[in-house]
C-alpha cells in the first residue's frame, strides 16, 4: 500500500480501486452450485452457406441434443452457439473473439478451410480456448503446435492431415487402380491452396512406391471456371488416371470433365463429391468419379455411423457432409473430455483431450502425442481410422475400399477408356 | 491441334461474353445506367434453371425457359424497384443520380447474391445441357453444347440487330442512345424507351445466364467476377457502344483462351486486364467509344 502511494496514487483513488477490484472479484466468484448447473457452451464457427460447411453446426447440434436428452455432462446441458464465417478468415477471427469474450464458450469447433483454422490458431493460444477443426487438412496446423506447444496446444486437428489423406488415397489406389486395373501412370491435378501443398508432395512421393509413375503435376487457381485447357493438357500427356486434390472447386471441373468426355477417370480427394447433393449439383455428371472419404452414407465404418446418418437425415432431410461426421464426434469427445477433466478449464481440457480414446462415426479417435512431429493430429491407419474410397454410381455413393466394408465394384461411364492409354 | 483448340474454345467463350456484355452496353448507351447487379441477375437465372431441373423435375427446355424468365423478371424488378425511382426522384440532384444508381445496383446485386447463397448455398450450380455429347471438328473433341452456345448467342445478337435497325421501336431506341433530348422533341416518351431497353436487356441477361450455366456453371461467388468482366469488356469496347462491346468480347475471350492454353490457366485473366489498362492510357474512350 505504501509503495503504491509513493508511486503517486492518492489514498482515495486507491480506496476506490480496491473497492472496484473487490466488486469484480465478487462478480466472478459465482457460487459452486450455480456453476454446476450452467450449460457447457461450445462455439461452432463454420461455413454455414457452403454445402460441406452447413453440416458442421447441424451435426454439432444433433450431438448436443442427444447428450442433453441422456442427461448432459454431470447434469450440465451442452449448448451450441453458432457463427457463420462466410468462408472468410477475418470474419472467423471476429467470431472467435466474440465467442470467447462475450458469449463465454468453453471450447470451439471451427471450419473446414485450412486458411481459416491457421488464422484462428494463434487466437486459441492468446485466449486460451480449445479449438477442434472438423474438416481442415493442412499439415501446417499440427506442425505449428510442434514448434510452439505451450502456446498452441489448445488446437486439436479433428480431421486427417493432407499427408495422411494422400497416404490413405495411395493405399486405396494400390488395391483398386494397380491391383484391379493395372494402371501405371497418373497426372496430379489440384487447386492451389494451403491444404494441397502437403497433399501433392505426398502424392508425388507415394504413387511411385505403388508402381504409378507421375507424369505431371498441375496446380490451378481455385477461381478457375473453364477447365477445358487443363483437361486438354492432361489428355495430351496420356495418363491412366487423374489424381485429384479439389475442395473449393468441384462442380465445375466435374461437369466439364463429363461434357468434354475426357476419357480418363478422376480418383482422389474431391470434397464436394462427398455431399449427397453433388449428384443434383452436377446434373449427374459425377457418374464414375472416385473420391477418398472417411465416411459414406451406407458404410458402417463403426456401429455408430449408420445411426448417426439416420438421425441426421430425419432431422435435416439430407445426408451429412464429411465434416458433419467429424463435428458430431467432436461434440461427443469434447463432452467426454470435460467429464474426465471434471472441469471446463482449458489446460485441464487439453490434458484430457490428449488422452482421448473414443470410437466415433469415422473410426477410433486418438490424437498423436506432444513428441510427434504432428502433435494433436488424428492417428490414421489400421486400428484407428483407415478411410474409404467411394464412387458415384447411378446417383448413389458406393464404397469400394477397404474391401471388408465395400458395397460395390468399380464401374465407369462409357466415355472413360480404362487401360487404353499407355 | 492447339491452334484449332484455341480457335474453337475461344469462339464459344467469346460469343458468350459478347451476349453478356451487349445488354450491359445497351442500357448504358441509352439510359446512362451502369448496372452493377449485372452478375447477380445472371446468377439468378442460372440458379432458377438449375432449381427447375432439380426441385420441379422440369426438362432441359422448360428449365432453360424458366431460367430466362427469372432473369427477365429480376431485371425488370431491378429497373422498376431500384433504378427508376432514383432516376425520377426529385430529392436527388441530377448530377448525383449516376452515383446513386451505381451504389444502389451494387447493393442490390449483393442482396441477390446473399439470398442465393442462403437458399441454395454458395456451391457452383450447372444447368443440364439441352444438347449433350461431343462432335469432332478437325480432330478437336468439342462438346456439342459449346457449339450450341455459340449458335444461340449469335442468333440472339442477330435478332437484336434486326430489332434495332429494322423496326420502328428499335430505331427509336437507337435514336435515344444518340440523342435522348432529340427523341423527346419528336414526341417519343423517354420512359417508354427505357422500359423497352430494360426488357431487351432482361432477355439478354436471362439467355446469357442460362447458357453460361450450361457451359461453365456459376456459384454465388461468380456475381462479382461476372459484373467485372462485362464492365471491362464494355469499357474496352467504348462505353455505350454495342459493336465496340462485341469486338472487345472477342479480344478478351481469345486473349484469355490463348493465355490459358499457351502460358497457364492460372494467369488466364491477367493479359486482358493489362490490355484494359493500356487502352485506358492510349485511348480512354475505348475502341469504338463516342464519349
Amino acid at each position: 500500500m505504501n509503495k503504491l502511494i509513493k508511486h503517486g496514487v492518492s489514498a482515495p483513488t486507491f480506496m476506490a480501486l480496491t473497492a472496484s477490484a473487490a466488486l469484480v472479484a465478487l462478480a466472478f466468484a459465482t457460487p459452486a452450485s450455480a456453476q454446476s448447473n450452467e450449460p457447457i457452451k461450445i462455439g461452432v464457427i463454420a461455413e454455414a452457406t457452403a454445402v460441406a460447411g452447413s453440416s458442421i453446426p447441424q451435426a454439432a447440434q444433433l450431438a448436443a441434443d442427444e447428450i442433453n436428452a441422456a442427461g448432459g455432462v454431470d447434469g450440465r446441458k451442452i449448448e451450441i452457439v453458432s457463427y457463420d464465417n462466410h468462408s472468410s478468415a477475418p470474419e472467423s477471427v471476429r467470431a472467435f473473439q466474440r465467442a470467447v469474450n462475450e458469449d463465454h464458450v468453453n471450447a470451439v469447433i471451427a471450419s473446414y478451410i485450412s486458411e481459416v483454422v491457421l488464422a484462428l490458431q494463434p487466437w486459441t493460444g492468446r485466449l486460451k480456448t480449445v479449438m477442434v477443426t472438423p474438416g481442415a487438412a493442412s499439415d501446417v496446423i499440427t506442425q505449428n503446435i510442434a514448434k510452439d506447444y505451450d502456446h498452441l496446444k489448445y488446437t486439436f486437428h479433428g480431421y486427417a492431415t493432407s499427408t495422411s489423406i494422400a497416404d490413405a488415397t495411395c493405399a486405396a489406389a494400390k488395391d483398386l487402380l494397380v491391383g484391379q486395373l493395372h494402371m501405371q501412370s497418373a497426372v496430379v491435378m489440384s487447386e492451389d491452396a494451403a491444404w494441397t501443398t502437403p497433399l501433392d508432395e505426398e502424392y508425388v512421393k507415394c504413387l511411385p512406391g505403388i508402381g504409378i509413375k507421375v507424369l505431371d503435376h498441375i496446380r490451378f487457381s481455385p477461381d478457375t471456371t473453364d477447365f477445358t485447357p487443363i483437361f486438354n493438357k492432361i489428355e495430351g500427356e496420356k495418363p491412366n488416371v487423374i489424381l485429384t486434390g479439389i475442395s473449393h472447386v468441384g462442380v465445375q471441373p466435374t461437369v466439364q470433365w463429363k461434357q468434354q468426355e475426357v476419357p480418363i477417370p478422376m480418383f482422389g480427394v474431391s470434397s464436394q463429391a462427398t455431399n449427397s447433393s453433388f449428384w443434383n449439383d452436377t446434373n449427374g455428371a459425377t457418374e464414375g468419379v472416385l473420391y477418398q472419404g472417411f465416411s459414406g452414407p451406407d458404410v458402417a465404418v463403426t456401429p455408430k455411423t449408420l445411426p448417426f446418418v439416420t438421425a441426421f437425415k430425419a432431422k435435416y432431410g439430407n445426408n451429412p457432409s464429411y465434416c458433419g461426421y467429424t463435428a458430431y464426434d467432436e461434440v461427443y469427445y469434447l463432452a467426454d473430455a470435460i467429464k474426465r477433466a471434471g472441469s471446463t478449464d482449458s489446460d485441464k481440457l487439453v490434458d484430457a483431450l490428449e488422452k482421448t480414446d473414443y470410437v466415433g462415426t469415422v473410426g477410433r479417435v486418438q490424437f498423436k502425442g506432444k513428441d510427434s512431429p504432428n502433435p494433436h493430429a488424428l492417428k490414421i491407419g489400421e486400428g484407428t481410422i483407415t478411410g474409404l474410397m467411394l464412387q458415384w454410381q447411378n446417383g448413389k455413393q458406393v464404397n469400394l475400399w477397404p474391401l471388408n466394408v465395400a458395397n460395390g465394384k468399380l464401374k465407369f461411364p462409357p466415355f472413360i477408356k480404362v487401360g487404353s492409354a499407355n | 491441334m492447339v491452334f484449332w483448340q484455341i480457335l474453337i474454345d475461344g469462339f464459344a467463350i467469346s460469343s458468350l461474353y459478347a451476349l453478356g456484355a451487349t445488354g450491359f452496353a445497351l442500357i448504358f448507351g441509352v439510359s446512362g445506367v451502369l448496372n452493377l447487379s449485372h452478375g447477380a441477375l445472371m446468377v439468378a437465372a442460372v440458379v432458377a434453371a438449375w432449381a427447375a431441373g432439380n426441385d420441379l423435375h422440369a426438362g432441359p427446355y422448360a428449365g432453360a425457359a424458366l431460367g430466362v424468365a427469372v432473369g427477365f423478371c429480376a431485371t425488370m424488378v431491378t429497373y422498376f424497384a431500384i433504378v427508376a425511382p432514383l432516376q425520377n426522384s426529385r430529392k436527388i440532384r441530377e448530377e448525383e443520380k449516376e452515383i446513386f444508381i451505381l451504389t444502389a445496383t451494387l447493393l442490390w446485386g449483393i442482396m441477390i447474391q446473399q439470398l442465393i447463397a442462403f437458399f441454395y448455398t454458395d456451391n457452383a450450380k450447372t444447368v443440364a445441357p439441352i444438347v449433350a455429347g461431343v462432335i469432332r471438328i478437325t480432330g478437336v473433341r468439342t462438346p456439342a453444347n459449346e457449339i450450341f452456345t455459340a449458335i444461340v448467342c449469335w442468333l440472339v445478337i442477330g435478332l437484336l440487330w434486326l430489332l434495332v435497325n429494322r423496326t420502328r421501336a428499335g430505331k427509336a431506341v437507337l435514336a435515344a442512345s444518340m440523342n435522348p433530348r432529340g427523341v423527346t422533341l419528336l414526341g417519343i416518351e423517354l420512359s417508354q424507351i427505357y422500359i423497352a431497353v430494360w426488357a431487351i436487356y432482361g432477355v439478354l441477361v436471362g439467355v446469357a445466364g442460362v447458357l453460361l450455366g450450361m457451359f461453365l456453371g456459376v456459384s454465388s461467388y461468380s456475381v462479382g467476377p461476372l459484373t467485372a468482366s462485362a464492365f471491362s469488356i464494355v469499357v474496352l469496347g467504348g462505353l455505350g457502344s454495342v459493336s465496340g462491346a462485341l469486338i472487345a468480347a472477342y479480344v478478351v475471350g481469345y486473349l484469355e483462351t490463348i493465355t490459358a492454353y499457351l502460358i497457364s490457366p492460372a494467369y488466364r485473366t491477367i493479359p486482358a486486364l493489362l490490355l484494359l489498362i493500356v487502352v485506358m492510357y492510349i485511348r480512354p474512350r475505348g475502341l469504338l467509344g463516342r464519349r
